[in-house]
């Protein structure tokens, strides 16, 4: 998993509350048994005027101008800005494959649904809680300057902009170890298995019903 | 949206502070390891796997050259992809087909219970769980899929995880999880007549919202909910994802323990009483504090249906679509404007006045046998509206389907002019060929009204079924209670 420590990159914000995980990656490209490629048909139906699938290619595709990631301006974001309850709706981690296959390294929001939100950390996806009124801010001030940039610094739990504003936010300090090393979970759970198999034999004494 | 009623601290003294909640109860017992800063590593008990959220887990198994880790916890179906229509013919569209075989594959490659497609027992993962007996109260249950918050009804800690969690599931028979807080909606007293289950949750959605519930886990109470059928209480508790709500409860009584025996993965004889004793403690107990309360008077609840892009955009059947000119937050104003657009609707225009072009009645929200038989009950000499193009009945699973035919309900959807398919997810997100085209209106009795959720451009009224019937027959939205 690639680390997450410090991120400076393009703006691209999507004035959008309660963005589903549905619009992020619809349903037809859950088809795929694969991680990857998924970044050509992020927010599909709103990027593309006409309906895509797995064997189209994106090339061929009418593009919605109006669209965020469309506008030139916003070519090669690697943070996405959003409004409240980002990510709800389906439990479909290519949400996050498909943001992160795209070239976001980060979304920032003033909430996350909670599926979204744990997904996002397995695979080195950063979903940063900022105050509605910080958010706010940066919708401003990236709708103010046309490559607008910022950097989020990990380490430091800071985000900073080039007009000069700075936010501090909070995160688990586990979930910001796993970031910044790009760990692997399973391996780290598996360190334990001794006491996964001790927790097993007292449960199989108690209820042993769960274990026929 | 109304402000949530928010419940004094509890005395901490005394010994109230012994008090625990269900889910409070359902986590210590399930704790392998507390990381001591609020994360644990957390026992599964039961997880379901389908096609669409576990080939890569199985991939990423392999990669890493690590094997399940507790073959006899998993159950496997395939059914978001399957066809509805005669499968004897297999899967017509090769890359629904490709990713059914995968799964078909890894089941068979390192030897899990798999339900496969021709298999009567295959179904909705969450309608074919608890029919099973595979989802038993207090048992952790975790599926890569949203809706795995429904086996709550059985007092389970059952939560949809992504993909990545899925893998460390198989590989561990854990996840690490950082506790939610304790919600708890009660539903006071009893609702009116013809009011359901369906009708009880959107109103919860439509009072607290689609955020509402983010962090929490939900345990629903009260009068309302104890009289609900265990069907009734799947589809509350499956719907509490759509107020942002990991996981829903309701706490065992006698309702749970009759429906759960006597079912091939369930528990027998000894094993059983055994069980029964545990399971008999599987309620929050007096004095609980919860972090968060909501109250909801039963009476006072209507048949619900959503005019937007989001399930908490509900109203009363007898309501009208609101004025976006009325909402002071630029936000939800904006949200309320587009989802108006896309939608094809107008400002201030009655429920009852949105006519309709297709109708569904399945998912794993209502598809079950109670479910059918609300429909049924509506439809029964009665022909669907001229206007409307396609009406789907699809059972929630082989054997419903085949408890519904044995009824000869079958028989009414097919007068009244509706489909009768074969179990499956279906409609619900249209994964398969049911799906709406662009500016289609559906009545549906399925979860999600998102913007395309049905098929691109296509628009989704959430109802109940017994209102989906009923909308089949008048062409519109139209009371429950006035038929």
């Amino acid at each position: 998993m690639q680390p997450f420590t410090i991120v400076t990159g393009k703006v691209a914000p999507l004035d959008r509350a309660n963005v589903d995980t549905d619009a992020i990656i619809p349903k037809q490209y859950l088809k795929s048994i694969k991680k990857t490629g998924f970044g050509p048909f992020l927010f599909d139906d709103w990027r593309y005027l006409d309906k895509g699938d797995l064997d189209i290619d994106p090339a061929t595709r009418r593009k919605n101008a109006d669209f965020v990631l469309n506008k030139p301006q916003h070519a090669g974001s690697t943070i996405l800005i959003a409004r409240e309850n980002f990510g709800c709706g389906s439990s479909r981690e290519h949400a996050v494959w498909a943001l992160s296959d795209y070239g976001f390294r980060a979304v920032i929001a003033p909430g996350f649904a909670d599926i979204f939100f744990n997904n996002s950390f397995k695979n080195g996806f950063f979903p940063l809680a900022l105050k509605d009124e910080e958010v706010e801010a940066l919708f401003q001030e990236s709708a103010a300057s046309a490559d607008f940039q910022l950097t989020i610094d990990l380490p430091a739990q800071t985000v900073s902009t080039p007009a000069g504003l700075k936010f501090a936010f909070e995160i688990d300090p586990f979930r910001k170890d796993c970031l910044i090393r790009g760990l692997d979970e399973i391996g780290l759970t598996l360190q334990h298995a001794d006491d996964i198999r001790a927790y097993e034999s007292r449960r199989r004494e108690a209820a042993p019903w769960l274990f026929a | 949206m109304h402000a949530p009623t928010l419940r004094a601290e509890p005395d901490p003294s005394g010994a109230a502070m012994a008090a625990k909640t269900l889910y409070d109860k359902l986590w210590d017992a399930h704790v392998v390891k507390d990381n001591g800063d609020g994360s644990a590593l957390i026992y599964i008990d039961r997880q379901l796997l389908h096609e669409v959220t576990s080939p890569q887990a199985f991939d990423g198994l392999r990669l890493a050259k690590r094997q399940p880790w507790r073959l006899d916890a998993n159950l496997a179906v395939a059914d978001h992809n399957v066809p509805t229509t005669d499968r004897s013919v297999g899967i017509e569209d090769p890359i629904s087909r490709a990713q059914v075989e995968a799964l078909d594959a890894n089941c068979d490659e390192y030897g899990i219970t798999e339900f496969k497609m021709t298999d009567a027992r295959q179904g909705i993962v969450h309608v074919i769980g608890p029919e099973q007996g595979a989802t038993l109260p207090g048992m952790t249950v975790v599926c890569g899929d949203s809706h795995t918050s429904t086996h709550g009804a059985f007092g389970a800690l059952a939560f949809g995880i992504g993909t990545s969690e899925v893998e460390h599931a198989l590989a561990t028979q854990t996840l690490v999880l950082k506790k939610s807080k304790n919600m708890r909606v009660t539903v006071r007293g009893k609702v009116a007549p013809g009011i359901t289950a369906k009708d009880i949750v959107l109103a919860i959605i439509g009072k607290i919202g689609t955020a509402g519930g983010n962090g929490h886990t939900i345990e629903f109470a009260g009068e309302a909910i104890a009289d609900l059928s265990m069907e009734g209480r799947m589809t509350v508790c499956n719907m509490a994802i759509e107020a942002g709500a990991r996981a829903g409860l309701v706490a065992v009584d006698a309702t749970t323990i009759a429906y759960v025996q006597n079912r091939p993965f369930s528990p027998k004889g000894e094993a059983l009483q055994k069980a029964i004793a545990w399971w008999n403690t599987l309620h929050s107990d007096d004095g609980a504090a919860f972090d968060r309360e909501v109250e909801l008077d039963a009476a006072s609840i209507q048949p619900q249906v959503t005019w937007g892009t989001s399930p908490e955009m509900v109203l009363p059947v007898d309501g009208r679509v609101p004025n976006p000119a009325a909402e002071a937050d630029p936000v939800k104003r904006n949200s309320i404007e587009r989802a108006l657009a896309y939608m094809g609707i107008a400002a201030d225009q009655p429920i009852t006045e949105i006519a309709i072009d297709k109708v569904f009645i399945g998912s794993c929200t209502n598809s079950r046998i109670e479910d059918l038989r609300a429909a049924a009950g509506v439809l029964k000499g009665k022909r669907i509206a001229g206007n409307v193009k396609l009406a789907l009945a699809v059972p929630g699973s082989g054997l419903v389907k085949r408890q519904a035919e044995s009824e000869g309900l079958d028989k009414v959807f097919i007068d009244a002019g509706f489909e009768w398919r074969e179990p499956g997810c279906s409609m619900c997100l249209g994964m398969n060929a049911d799906q709406l085209s662009p500016g289609e209106r559906c009545a549906s009795t399925s979860n999600r009204n998102f913007e395309g959720r049905q098929g691109a451009g296509g628009r989704t009224h959430l109802v109940s079924p017994a209102m989906a019937a009923a909308a089949a027959v008048a062409g519109r939205f139209v009371d429950i209670r006035s038929l």
